[in-house]
């Protein structure tokens, strides 16, 4: 394997996964705080479309992404309105986000156009990729990690966040503590319902960025079902890495890295089956993170938020 | 109390907005064009006859359903005077078709048009039901009293577009991003090749499967993945242009499918073998009109026009454009086909002799590679 091929593999890995670790990020935030959000590839959808949409009529890059960011507001909202104020059915809910964005983005693709016209085959402003000096020269990787857009960037700088976050700060103890026990939070004074209305939210955020990378950054274009599943994969994911933003990176490299693996073996004219080649993503990575998990378990209990998909009810006051 | 009054409020008022949005979108699917109506006024004797088109997509996909929508407005262009038309764009295949299908036939419709392979079932139960409305299926095989199949020939213009991408590649690396490895596919795949290779025999196509017919991520990372390999033209079997935007980017040169996707990814597109349905669609409604529709199976070709090359990139030279209409008067004139010998398979062996030409049967089967490509078709 000579540098080339591992620089072009890596290239694509990454421009390719960082919807889904966005994605990703998104549902652990979530999930972490108790809420299960099954509407991640509704909300990708929707952050997408409405993105590209902005992008395109205001010529900006920029305010499509806040147009995203507004997108996971709405539907963070909504979603935690129905499941933690009204106490829903949070799987049923989230099933319904996603059937719902879904058809919510196919109808903005064909109406927001120029003049009520279709969305689909448009060029709009798009995040470029932007090479970082001395960085992009790193033999190897340099030119795959650091020439990148910005999205990719902010994305580097959001895995340690995220991860010390979680693990290291009050907030974060207080969101894992909510998805745990919440009940024991209550009692402490906090407000549960306030921790994990502001995660719900703030998980749909990434989802609607996640959506809107692919529409300004990957694919610079909107194409209907643009998302083509990648929501369910980071559900997938966000099960496989037990909820830790580490391991989901390692989840979304593995995955993405082995799909541009198998077309280009493909591509060079490989006589493996190409029905096993395009299997093969999912079941390494399934299989890598199974294993782990299965270390790690043997060391200590980890694993699902314990209060993940149940409904807080505050006891009453005597 | 008071709090609870204001969260059934809310709630109340999230399903209205949500109800909305879904009422506009119902509207949005029966598309009736505006100029018709001023002819009923003048014109108004007899009752418009209704024809319904079953759509897998969305009409602005700017691929396969995309085509069939232009071919539908040719057809209200030429005898709007005498029927209406109805769509039903986004139908899964399987159950859900047959009820779509079972309501545009109670809406009144006299002619259905199925535009998708996993139709046919469906489309053979409602019309066992409904003997008075004719049925035309596309892409299947089966036929009945009151239903037909048909399909086109687009292996002619795919050996054309081949013979372009032959001229023009200068790594002698095409690239070739393949949906299923399904007959219609491989039969693209090899016309493809055979075009290829009539005017450059050191040239090889490689194919890479995704195993989507839509999936605008896949379809860009396997065509990134020929284009990292050393591929300088990339052809495709997709519903996406996102094979043609990859090339577009790494500076490379491409060939469409379905529609002219030159109008939607630019020069860098050199042509595109597409589907021309109007003139089956107006051919076809005529005939009911006339009252002399028989059941049949059409598989139309560039004779028909029902197949066809779109209009060649600037990038094009002219003595490539004169191959191309040399052997496209062949393909429109009867005199050869896509498939006539020799055709040699991967292995090398003869397949087709020479001044013999492929049965419709064996090409409708095809499962094996010719020589040129590179790949394997999955064993099943």
């Amino acid at each position: 394997m000579n540098e080339a091929f591992v620089l072009s593999i890596l290239v694509i890995t990454i421009r390719a996964g960082t919807s889904l670790l966005y994605a990703t990020f998104g549902a652990i935030l979530t999930e972490r705080s108790g809420i299960q959000n099954l509407g991640v590839e509704g909300i990708m959808m929707v952050g997408a479309a409405a993105s590209f949409a902005a992008a395109y009529h205001s010529n900006s890059a920029w305010l499509g992404l806040l147009t995203a960011v507004l997108v996971g507001v709405i539907l963070g909202c909504i979603h935690a309105f129905l499941t933690i104020t009204l106490r829903a059915e949070q799987v049923v809910c989230g099933l319904a986000m996603t059937i719902f964005g879904t058809g919510l983005a196919s109808f903005m693709g064909q109406r927001l156009g120029p003049g009520n016209s279709t969305m689909v085959g448009l060029q709009g402003p798009a995040f470029e990729r932007i090479g970082i000096p001395f960085l992009r020269d790193i033999p190897y990787v340099g030119e795959a990690l650091f020439n990148q857009d910005i999205l990719v960037y902010l994305l580097y700088l959001l895995i340690p966040v995220i991860w010390i976050f979680i693990y290291k700060t009050r907030q974060g103890l207080e969101l894992r503590a909510v998805g745990e026990n919440p009940q024991a939070i209550d009692a402490l004074g906090m407000n549960v319902t306030k921790t994990r209305f502001t995660y719900t939210v703030l998980g749909a955020i990434f989802m609607a960025v996640a959506g809107a990378h692919l529409s300004l950054g990957y694919l610079q274009g909107w194409a209907d079902n643009i998302t083509g599943g990648r929501g369910w994969i980071a559900i997938a994911l966000v099960i496989f890495s037990t909820w830790n933003p580490l391991r989901a990176v390692l989840g979304a490299l593995l995955f993405g890295g082995i799909n541009a693996l198998q077309f280009r073996l493909q591509a060079a004219g490989t006589t493996l089956p190409s029905s096993f080649l395009n299997m093969l993503p999912y079941i390494v990575t399934i299989l890598v993170l199974v294993l782990i998990t299965w270390a790690e378990r043997r060391a200590r209990r980890l694993g699902t938020p314990t209060a993940l998909g149940i409904p807080f009810v505050r006891e009453e006051k005597k | 109390m008071h709090k609870n009054k204001l969260l059934v409020l809310s709630a109340l008022l999230i399903v209205a907005i949500l109800l909305g949005a879904c009422g506009q979108k119902e509207e949005a699917v029966v598309e009736e064009p505006a100029a018709e109506e001023a002819v009923v006024e003048e014109a108004a004797p007899a009752e418009k006859i209704k024809v319904a088109f079953i759509y897998i997509g969305q009409p602005g996909d700017l691929g396969y359903t995309y085509e069939h929508e232009r071919g539908r407005l040719m057809l209200q262009e030429a005898l709007g005077d005498q029927i209406e038309t109805i769509t039903v764009p986004d139908v899964p295949e399987g159950a859900d078709a047959e009820k779509a299908i079972r309501d545009v036939v109670e809406a009144g419709a006299k002619i259905v048009f199925t535009t998708s392979y996993g139709y046919m079932d469906p489309t053979a139960t409602v019309a066992a039901e409904y003997p008075d409305v004719i049925f035309e299926h596309c892409s299947g095989y089966l036929t009945a009293e009151n239903m037909a199949n048909y399909f086109g020939r687009i292996e002619q213009p795919r050996y054309l577009s081949g013979i372009v991408a032959g001229s023009m590649t200068e790594a002698n690396f095409i690239g070739y991003v393949a949906a299923f490895p399904i007959p219609e596919v491989v039969r693209g795949i090899n016309s493809f090749t055979l075009g290829v290779k009539s005017v450059n025999p050191d040239a090889t196509v490689h194919v890479v499967w995704t195993n989507t017919w839509y999936d605008p991520v896949i379809e860009r990372e396997a065509a990134v993945a020929l284009l990292d390999e050393g591929a300088d033209i990339i052809a495709q079997h997709q519903d996406t242009t996102e094979p043609q935007k990859a090339a577009q980017e790494a500076g490379m040169m491409s060939i469409g499918y379905d529609s002219d996707m030159a109008q939607f990814v630019g020069d860098s597109v050199l042509t595109s073998p597409m589907w021309n349905w109007g003139v089956y669609y107006i051919s076809t409604v005529q005939a009911v009109l006339d009252g002399t529709w028989v059941s049949h199976s059409y598989w139309g070709g560039m004779a028909d026009n029902v197949v066809m090359l779109a209009d060649f990139s600037p990038l094009v030279p002219d003595e490539v454009k004169a191959l191309v209409e040399t052997q496209k008067a062949a393909f429109i004139d009867g005199s050869d086909d896509a498939f006539c010998g020799p055709v040699y398979n991967q292995a090398g062996e003869l397949v087709v002799a020479e001044g013999e030409c492929l049965s419709d049967a064996d090409q409708l089967s095809m499962n094996w590679f010719v020589e040129g490509v590179v790949g394997t078709i999955p064993a099943e």
